[in-house]
This record gives C-alpha cells, sequence and structure tokens, in this order.
C-alpha cells in the first residue's frame, strides 16, 4: 500500500489495538531510542563511565577474530559483592593475598536527593582485541593467544620494567613477587578450560549469576544471546582507549 | 693516523689534589652504597624496599633514568652537530661532551637495572624473543647501541683518529636520537594514562635533550677549569657561550611547551588529564612543579642568561645548573602525575589522588646515578684530560 493511499484512510485510533501490538511497537521505538540515548549519554557523560551501546562498538569487536571468541558479560546490577568470585579465583590460580586477578569496586551513588544506592562493578582483565599491554612488552612475555584471544604471561620472559602495568586501563596486573613476573586473568586458561572446563572459576562461583563466560562468536551461547539481545545495552569500560576489550556490562 | 693509546698522552696531572682525591672517593662512596641498595633490594623484594605500587608501578628510578638518559641524547647530539656542520663554536667542548654522553646513559642504566625486577631476563628475550611494536625493547636497544658506537668514538678521539671518531659519532648521535623519541612514545603512546599521551612528548623529550646536554657542556666544562685551577681560554669560552645559547632558545621552546601543554588539559579532553595536571599545578606535585620545575628550571636561568647577555661564566654555569635540577625534578613531575589519578576514580572511595613518595632505598638508587655520574666525570678529567682540549682539529 502506497502512503498515498495510507492517508486517505480513516483513523482507527490507537484505543481499539490489541496490547501485544502495542508492546511491541513501544519496544520498537525504545529499542531505536535507545541506541541513539546511548550517542546523546556518550557526549553527556564523562568518557570513564561513558555507556557505549553495542550498536556503536567498532566493526571489529563485531568479527570475532578467534575461535572460540572467549568473552564475558558482566551483569552489573546482580552482583552483591559476596566476593566469591574473588576467592574462587585465588584459590584456583595460586594468587597471593597481596594481589589480586578479579576485584569488585564499589560506590555510592545519588540517586535523587537523599536517596543512595550502592553499586557493585566487578573488574578483571578485558582481554583486550588491541590490547595495549601487549604492544608495549620488550619481550614478548605477554601476548594474546592466538586462537582463544586471551591475554596471557609467559613468566619467564617477563623482565619487570612494568610497562604492561602503565598501560592497561584497567588496572588489571599486578607484580606477582613468587614469580618475579607481573600475573593477570587468563581466564582459568590453564588451571580450567584446558582442563575442559566450560567457566572460568570466577563465572562458576557466583551464586548471582552475574558473570557469564563464553564464546562470543557462538550464535547459541549465552554471551552472544546477551549482547544481541536488542533491548539490552551493553556497554564497555572506557572505549575511548581504543583497546576494543571483550568484557562487556549490562544491567539485567 | 693511529698513534696508540697511551694514557701518559692523555692523563692531567694537574687535576690530581687531595681536595679532587676526596670529592671522587665521595662520589664513588655515594655510587657504591646506591648499587648495594639496589642489589639489596634484589634480595629484600623491590616490593619492600621501593615504594612502588600496582597501581603507580613507575617511580623515581624511572624519572631519574629519564633524566639521565635525555641528558645523555642531548651532549651527544651537541658533541655530533659540533663535529660535523661548521659554523658553531662548540667544537672545543665536544670531546669532552662525547665522555660526559657515555657516563651520563651509563648512569641510567644503573638506574634502570635497579629498577628492573628481573634485568638478567633482559638479557636473554630481548634478544631471542623481541617485541619490535615496543617501545621499550627499542629505547633499549638503541641507548644500547648508542653507547657502543660512543665508546669506539671515544677510543677513536683518545688516540686521534678524528676523522673515523666523526663517523662513529655521527652513528652514536642517529642511535641516540631513535632511542630518545622512543623513550618519549614509552609514555606517548599510552592511551589509558591522558597525562601522557598524545604527539607532544617525544618531541618535547628531544627539546629537553638540547636543554639539559647544552646545560651540562657549560657546567662540566666550567668544572674542569676550576679545577685545573686555569683561566678557559679563548676558543673554550666561545664554546660555552654558544652551548649557553642553545640552553636560552631550549629554555624558551620548553617553557612554551610546558605552558601550552598544561592549557590544553583545561579546554577540554579527558578529566583525569585535567585532574593530573591539577596535581602539577596545586595538588601534591605543586612544589616540584612551580618551585622546582618552573621557577629554578625554567624561568630563574632564563633570566640570568637573558640579562647577562652570556657574558658571565658563573650566571652561565649557574643557569646550567638551574636548568639540571629543574629537568630532574621535570621528569619526575610527568612521571608520578602521569599515575596519580586512579583509573576507577569514583569508585570504592577511592583517593583523588594515591600517593608515592620515593622510598629510602629508591632515594639511595637515585644518588648513585648521580655518584656515578660525579665520581667517572672527575675521573674521566684525571685520565682522559688533555684529550678534552681543544686542538683545533676538527
Amino acid at each position: 500500500m502506497k502512503i498515498s493511499d495510507l492517508e486517505k484512510l480513516k483513523n482507527e485510533g490507537a484505543e481499539n489495538l490489541p496490547s501485544a501490538e502495542r508492546r511491541s511497537f513501544l519496544k520498537f521505538g525504545f529499542s531505536v531510542t535507545g541506541v541513539f540515548l546511548g550517542g546523546s549519554i556518550l557526549s553527556l557523560t564523562s568518557a570513564r563511565t561513558a555507556l557505549g551501546a553495542v550498536e556503536v562498538m567498532p566493526p571489529q569487536a563485531q568479527k570475532f577474530p578467534y575461535s572460540p571468541h572467549y568473552s564475558m558479560v558482566i551483569r552489573q546490577n546482580r552482583c552483591v559483592d559476596c566476593e566469591r568470585c574473588k576467592e574462587a579465583c585465588a584459590k584456583t590460580n595460586h594468587v597471593p593475598s597481596y594481589g589480586y586477578r578479579t576485584t569488585i569496586l564499589e560506590m555510592q551513588r545519588e540517586t535523587a536527593p537523599g536517596e543512595n544506592e550502592r553499586i557493585f562493578m566487578p573488574v578483571l582483565c578485558n582481554h583486550c582485541n588491541r590490547p595495549p599491554c601487549v604492544r608495549v612488552c620488550p619481550t614478548k612475555a605477554t601476548y594474546k593467544d592466538k586462537k582463544t584471544g586471551i591475554v596471557t604471561m609467559d613468566y619467564k620472559k617477563c623482565i619487570g620494567c612494568k610497562t604492561c602495568m602503565a598501560a592497561c586501563p584497567y588496572n588489571a596486573r599486578y607484580f606477582k613477587e613468587e614469580n618475579r613476573a607481573v600475573d593477570k586473568c587468563n581466564f582459568c586458561f590453564d588451571t580450567r578450560l584446558s582442563k575442559g572446563e566450560t567457566e572460568t572459576a570466577c563465572a562458576a562461583a557466583c551464586p548471582a549469576d552475574v558473570r557469564v563466560f563464553g564464546d562470543l562468536s557462538d550464535p547459541g551461547s549465552r554471551v552472544y544471546k546477551l549482547i544481541h539481545t536488542p533491548e539490552k545495552v551493553a556497554w564497555v569500560l572506557r572505549p575511548e582507549t581504543g583497546a576494543l576489550p571483550n568484557v562487556y556490562y549490562m544491567n539485567d | 693516523m693511529s698513534n696508540g693509546f697511551s694514557l701518559a698522552a692523555t692523563a692531567e696531572p694537574k687535576v690530581v689534589t687531595p681536595g679532587l682525591n676526596k670529592t671522587t672517593m665521595l662520589f664513588v662512596l655515594m655510587a657504591v652504597a646506591g648499587v648495594g641498595a639496589g642489589l639489596y633490594a634484589f634480595y629484600a623484594g623491590h616490593h619492600n624496599v621501593y615504594n612502588n605500587t600496582r597501581e603507580m608501578p613507575w617511580g623515581i628510578l624511572i624519572s631519574s633514568y629519564a633524566f639521565f638518559a635525555i641528558t645523555s641524547t642531548g651532549l651527544c647530539l651537541l658533541a655530533a652537530i659540533s663535529h660535523i656542520f661548521g659554523g658553531n663554536r662548540l667544537a672545543p667542548l665536544a670531546n669532552r661532551m662525547v665522555w660526559l654522553s657515555i657516563i651520563t646513559i651509563i648512569g641510567g642504566f644503573t638506574l634502570i637495572g635497579l629498577e628492573l625486577e628481573s634485568p638478567w631476563r633482559m638479557a636473554i628475550y630481548n634478544v631471542t624473543s623481541p617485541n619490535l611494536t615496543s617501545n621499550i625493547w627499542w629505547m633499549g636497544t638503541l641507548y644500547g647501541l648508542a653507547v657502543g658506537f660512543m665508546f669506539v668514538e671515544f677510543f677513536l678521539i683518545l688516540t686521534k683518529q678524528y676523522k673515523l671518531a666523526i663517523t662513529l659519532g655521527v652513528m652514536g648521535a642517529l642511535a641516540e636520537v631513535a632511542a630518545n623519541t622512543n623513550l618519549g612514545a614509552v609514555f606517548a603512546t599510552l592511551s589509558a594514562r591522558p597525562y601522557w599521551y598524545g604527539a607532544q612528548l617525544p618531541i618535547y623529550f628531544l627539546a629537553c635533550s638540547f636543554m639539559s646536554g647544552a646545560a651540562a657542556a657549560v657546567l662540566f666544562t666550567n668544572f674542569a677549569y676550576k679545577m685545573r685551577n686555569e683561566e678557559m681560554n679563548d676558543a673554550t669560552y666561545k664554546g660555552v657561550q654558544s652551548a649557553a645559547k642553545v640552553l636560552t632558545l631550549m629554555l624558551f621552546l620548553v617553557s612554551v611547551a610546558t605552558a601550552w601543554r598544561t592549557i590544553t588539559f583545561y579546554v577540554g579532553g579527558s578529566e583525569s588529564g585535567r585532574a593530573a595536571s591539577d596535581a602539577l599545578l596545586g595538588g601534591p606535585l605543586a612544589t616540584n612543579f612551580w618551585v622546582f620545575e618552573v621557577s629554578i628550571g625554567m624561568i630563574f636561568p632564563l633570566l640570568l642568561l637573558a640579562f647577562t647577555k652570556m657574558k658571565s661564566l658563573p650566571a652561565m654555569s649557574a643557569a646550567a645548573l638551574m636548568a639540571l635540577v629543574g629537568q630532574f625534578f621535570s621528569r619526575y613531575d610527568l612521571v608520578v602525575a602521569g599515575q596519580l589519578v586512579p583509573q576507577y576514580d569514583g569508585w570504592d572511595n577511592l583517593p583523588a589522588y594515591f600517593t608515592y613518595t620515593p622510598s629510602l632505598s629508591e632515594l639511595l638508587v637515585t644518588m648513585a646515578g648521580l655518584g656515578f655520574v660525579g665520581a667517572a666525570f672527575l675521573l674521566g678529567e684525571r685520565f682522559f684530560g688533555r684529550a678534552f682540549e681543544y686542538h683545533g682539529e676538527h
């Protein structure tokens, strides 16, 4: 039907529409405006906390250069700071008490005058597609695994210049005295994934199902489905650094 | 052609005095104490004796290394330029500048060697597993090459093979420039650190190197004549004046760079870049910045040189010393400010700024760099002093 014909029709009004149709219309509208809202939020807030809708992510992130392309989706508002992820990580990966591979940040923020809410944000290595730490390492002691994209360490090559620590936008690295080398999250590659487990220790330990781990290149995976849910807004931390991280955040 | 090398021909008996012997010993002791502290740090663990943290991995040892490396580049470049291009009067200072360039970079290497957690691994994996996208790799390799070239150059100077020495000097200078610009890029290419990130630092480091190199040439040439209790000869005095002109020009350029670098943080861009700049203007680094980096390091020497019109040796030397002190603080300010602002600012009740104060061990190791350069300068005058004199060959 042409638009000129449509114009001739009588207006039926919205009151007789079935509610399912109304809902799907609203949903469509929200997801369209959500894209633009994502853009406008990006320009209104400081870059550090900017929320980038997944639609505005650079195209490299959607090509999934690795297979499996490991990534994590963190459903931030489900986190209650029970710290079981931290415990599981430390136990599984022999993380000393003075360091951490993953931690939970917390913030008290004012939602309205006199009204506060406490929010928690788990953080870890973002296993960036363009990892600044890997570029700066003089001896390739830290490298991006060619198959899985996991940013990992070859301890024996680390000279301890700490440039990777300075270069990381996410404070994901610490110096492990026991190894005389920098240590960091490797998505439990050596301790779990290579032994047939499908989840990282932190994701497996989370009672609130905050951390969803999986293969972003597999359309059947939970991470893929979460990231590609149209009405969900996903964001990454510090997008302005151009590191193209593989840890995504969203609210449930 | 080759005359062979004999210490008898190059040694300078005039500087063998009880006073200078004591001064040399003092510098040697500083170096030994500092290296001792650094070696102890390997045994005790850097985390126990150095004040660096996960959030602030770099401190005064990195900044002082940069200070020495930048000074070395300037000395090497000015020496090479004076040798290659005529029309300037720096040539009488050049042989001493080559020696100073060698000892300042070795002073720097001493600091970085004691700063790295596992430097012995560098010896293996820099060679067998090089990462060509890493500025640290290039910087280390090129400074290493440069020091090799300069050692050969210096030997050729001692044995009066000046033509070949110039060739080696040019190779050394090219390696030093490339190394210096990579040192700038170590900081300038880290997008995670808005205070460092951007195009300015590599060219700023090069400008600082000319400035520090010229200042060191003025200061140490003056010391050399003071040690001999001699009046500076005319050609050398004119050379010092030329170096002071380079110093003046570079003080001006670095001041301009510092002013605009600061202003750009307040006209947009990243909040944490602005917060880092706030730390210098009115925060924890304010004294360092205003008193040492800006006043002592730039404004006073610039005014002193301008008002005395480079006609007073004490004024030129004082300006040179102030510029070097300023540069030392300037490197510290840059390295520390870049890491002071928490990356997760706003979370976890993080402070506006992390704190970092050098530990006693870090200060001792820094003193080792100064002690080494001081002792090596004095010993250089003692053993090679006559080779530093101008013979008009170039």
